[in-house]
């Protein structure tokens, strides 16, 4: 129970943007002429927030199933990253992993990512903030094609919902590390891409560059503890256990 | 809508297989190649690094407002949360911050 209070706590955040960005998604597909049941199945199915609203013009303009599977690689492939550093933390999940693993968006690796509150079950933790997120989608995507235009409120600006939840928890990342390098190498790495290759290209570039960076990083620092273990095997071990 | 129930059906696919991707190449049952382990303590920073960039990626510093709106909201979102610490507060008081500024004083 405690579980699930703290799991639900964690998840407004995500709750609030959800509901924000998965109405207007399914106001805009409405608009197109799909009804509600559409923005259900997709964002029940699909459940990749920007993908979706990259679908809505493909839906529109009769993409060809091959441009829509490349256009899908391009857009999705950051989610490599986030299944390869929730290789370990979602091992031996169990029966909630399948379900973990499909539903890890950005937001909810963001959540993850900080790890479980003392005194809850993890694995539970985990899986109903995934369910919680995915939930949210779905309902505020449903809404938004119910309702349609006749949205009245003035919600200019509220996806910035989505960037404080990121902005905050890079804080949270920074002020509990002790080695700044990844941190500084994700955000210089990207910022240089946006520049080089502009806001519609940028993401697949600046993903290789933090892979290579990170890698030769990673294999340095890999080189040093094991000089650091033959001085000292149990420290070496520790570190590796973190 | 038979093709656009397809163009569902693919984006779906793909987007599954590329999660499951990392998954199916490392199974749990096998260790973990060293080096993989090492970047999946690595990587999350720098993923949430990527990602804010990513949220940012449309604002648009040579022309009028000239990315103020963002940045001061950010900033208050810094601010607020070395504060008090508390992720909620900190969203809402950036969000609410970011909408009065585009909606009242930016625009």
């Amino acid at each position: 129970m405690d579980t699930a209070k703290k799991a639900f706590t964690a998840s407004l955040p995500v709750m609030a943007g959800y509901f924000v960005l998965g109405s207007a998604f399914g106001v805009l597909l409405s608009d197109k002429g799909y009804s509600f049941v559409w923005a259900f199945a997709m964002s029940l199915f699909i459940y990749a927030g920007s993908m979706q609203y990259v679908a809505i013009s493909l839906l529109t303009g009769g993409a060809s199933l091959i441009s829509t599977a490349l256009m899908t690689f391009m857009v999705n492939l950051r989610h490599l990253f986030y299944g390869i550093s929730m290789l370990k933390k979602y091992s031996g999940t169990g029966k909630y992993r399948p379900y973990l693993i499909f539903s890890l968006t950005d937001e909810t690796y963001a959540l993850v990512v900080n790890g479980a509150p003392e005194g809850t079950d993890e694995h539970l933790y985990y899986f109903l903030l995934s369910l919680f997120d995915h939930c949210y989608w779905v309902a505020g995507s449903t809404i938004g094609g119910l309702i349609g235009a006749a949205l009245t409120f003035d919600t200019t600006g509220i996806d910035f919902a989505m960037t404080a939840l990121f902005v905050t928890i890079f804080l949270e990342q920074l002020l509990a590390a002790e080695d700044y390098f990844p941190a500084i190498t994700g955000v210089l790495a990207t910022v240089l891409s946006l520049i080089l290759f502009g806001p519609d290209t940028f993401l697949i570039p600046a993903m290789l560059l933090i892979s290579v960076i990170l890698t030769v990083y990673g294999l340095l620092q890999m080189k040093r503890e094991k000089t650091a273990e033959t001085d000292a095997p149990a420290a070496g071990r520790e570190e590796e256990e973190r | 809508m038979m093709h656009s129930a397809l163009i569902v059906a693919v984006i779906a696919l793909v987007t599954a297989l590329i999660r499951f991707a990392p998954f199916l190449l490392f199974p749990q049952d096998r260790e973990l190649p060293a080096i993989v382990t090492k970047l999946s303590s690595l990587l999350p920073s720098a993923v949430i690094g990527m990602l804010v960039v990513y949220c940012l990626k449309g604002v648009k510093l040579l022309s009028s407002p000239h990315g103020i709106p963002e940045l001061v909201s950010c900033a208050f979102v810094v601010l607020l949360h070395v504060w008090r610490r508390n992720t909620l507060l900190s969203i809402l008081g950036g969000t609410a911050l970011y909408m009065i500024l585009l909606q009242l004083v930016f625009r």
